[in-house]
């Protein structure tokens, strides 16, 4: 169950967006997130929809494997979806009690459903065909400029990639330390909500310490290692753009007028 | 009274580019009384199979019994399984969380559903059978040692009373007093409570020293299953898989090699002492 969470993992694979620069994708995806927001009528969908759709394919990460990252952000869906539902005012279509559903509302709703769809989806893309390194380097090299105004790119990008670093293997130690509690006959599942908050503690006090221990470990090795932040420090393999990298620019550049080409037009 | 697996497959993250096959048609028959090692080179499935024995991990086919009842039928008490079924983890001192040891021991009696009496009782009867000395008890568990955070998560599951106990690699990062200590705590459980042992492990020694029955997983599948001593005779296809026989069994081959007259099945330093001193006297 708990190996469903896919949010901020590498799939392994063999294709071109694997291949690219991860500055590339990094901008790619910035791209896309944009575009989502700014297309307002079903031709710009139709342009979001093909675009998402053919890096999906290029990809050769399983469709099912994506569309499980979903399942988490299910119930924000659906609160996001009601609201934009029930309080957009405008022309009544239905009204039942003293719930009434607006044209503008059906729309803001359907809209705003595949916009946070499509937002996951998207960004899943990147870190499914990311690996954290890679991810890290592109996005201190990204953000270099910043170091000027006493930004700590390198320490910002540092946490950002232990952190998904250690969600898969967080992951695996709750899985772990939920078996050891199940198997002293401890139950997450019956009861109302102040006793599983209750039984939740038999598995977050392990959980945080061993969080805490690792952090230790990490911190110790990382220093063993002469760690001392970015000042200073060459990279093993250098991030080098090629052309594929470019074509990619430019179909992002192309698909980016394209969006909005098509919220003038109609 | 029996545990019986009936060609069980078990496959993790189907149909992604992580999947893995990680049990193959394993049928086995555990009976009463028994005290099994199992044993395997890492990811061999070793750690899948025995979360199979108290339902934790449901089989993706074939079927389980307990005491002749399929544990996969929907009315069937999972609950209760686990409480019979008792299973210790690897490194069992990371479950522990309450602020005494012995409140952590009384987490397993409680969630059978017994009074705080009747828990207490049954955690003291665990503790004192672990042999954690008693100004421990009351410690927080982060301040023991290693070996007393491993007895105390073993209490842990004691309290329980199962029928069978299954342990994952009891004594992995203990020195050799503290791994000497569990295992005769366990080889005792067996015989004054005739508990059902599993037992598994990496150290060829340890179960060789103690085990009735030794099954061999290799890549998912059951490799070999009999007696140490028929098992360790395939020295050269444990070789082959990476793993070894005892370091005895190579001694006594060599001393055969040699045209000694020793007892090529001993797999333990008792057993090949005997042989060896019989040997030697046979030959004058």
């Amino acid at each position: 169950m708990l190996r469903d969470i896919t949010i901020g993992q590498y799939y392994p694979a063999d294709s071109v967006i694997h291949k690219l620069d991860p500055r590339t994708k990094l901008m790619a995806t910035l791209v896309y997130i944009l575009s989502l927001f700014l297309f307002r009528n079903v031709a710009g969908f139709a342009a979001v929809t093909l675009w998402l759709a053919l890096v999906i394919w290029l990809s050769k990460v399983p469709f099912g494997y994506m569309v499980r990252g979903l399942k988490a952000v299910v119930i924000i869906l659906l609160i996001t979806v009601l609201f934009n539902l029930f309080l957009t005012p405008g022309e009544t279509l239905v009204s039942f009690w003293k719930l009434r559903i607006t044209e503008e509302g059906l729309k803001n709703a359907a809209f705003m459903a595949v916009r946070l769809i499509y937002l996951i989806l998207g960004s899943s893309i990147l870190t499914l065909t990311t690996t954290p390194n890679q991810l890290t380097d592109g996005l201190e090299k990204s953000l270099k400029p910043l170091n000027k105004i006493h930004v700590p790119v390198h320490e910002i990008a540092m946490m950002m990639s232990i952190a998904l670093r250690f969600i898969p293997i967080l992951i695996e130690e709750t899985d772990k330390i939920m078996k050891a509690q199940l198997a002293r006959g401890a139950d997450f599942e019956s009861g109302n909500l102040v006793k599983k908050a209750k039984e939740m503690v038999p598995l977050l006090v392990p959980l945080f310490i061993s969080a805490f221990r690792r952090a230790n470990d990490l911190a110790l090795a990382m220093e063993a290692r002469c760690y001392h932040g970015g000042e200073g420090r060459t990279k093993m393999k250098p991030l080098k753009y090629k052309h594929v990298d470019f074509l990619v620019y430019l179909a992002a550049a192309g698909y980016f007028m394209a969006v909005i080409l098509l919220r003038r037009l109609w | 009274m029996s545990i019986i697996l009936d060609k069980v497959n078990y496959v993790y993250s189907e149909k992604t580019a992580y999947e893995i096959h990680a049990l193959k048609d394993v049928s086995l028959k555990i009976n009463d009384g028994e005290f099994i090692g199992i044993i395997g080179h890492t990811g061999s499935g070793k750690s899948t199979l025995i979360q199979h024995l108290n339902g934790l991990v449901k089989a993706s086919s074939g079927g389980i019994y307990y005491n002749g009842q399929d544990i996969d039928d929907d009315d069937y008490n999972r609950k209760e399984l686990r409480s019979k079924v008792g299973l210790v983890f690897q490194y069992p001192e990371h479950q522990l969380f309450e602020t005494t040891v012995f409140a952590d021991v009384c987490f397993g009696p409680k969630n059978q559903g017994l009074s705080r009496k009747q828990s207490e009782l049954k955690a003291f009867t665990a503790l004192r059978s672990v042999r954690l000395p008693e100004d421990y008890w009351y410690r927080s568990p982060f301040e023991l040692s290693g070996g007393q955070k491993r007895r105390a998560a073993i209490a842990g599951v004691l309290a329980m009373e199962p029928e069978v106990l299954v342990l994952d690699e009891p004594t992995a990062g203990l020195d050799p007093k503290g791994r000497d200590e569990i295992l005769d705590l366990v080889a005792k459980l067996h015989k004054e409570r005739r508990m059902t042992v599993i037992l598994v492990s990496h150290s060829m020694e340890d179960v060789a020293k103690y085990v009735g029955r030794l099954i061999v997983m290799n890549r998912g599948s059951v490799m070999y299953d009999g007696t140490p001593a028929e098992v360790f005779a395939h020295y050269q296809e444990l070789e082959e898989v990476g793993l070894a026989a005892p370091q005895v069994t190579y001694l006594m081959h060599e001393l055969r090699g040699r045209g000694i007259p020793a007892n090529g099945t001993a797999t333990t330093l008792e057993e090949a002492k005997q042989s060896i001193l019989q040997a030697f006297s046979e030959k004058r």
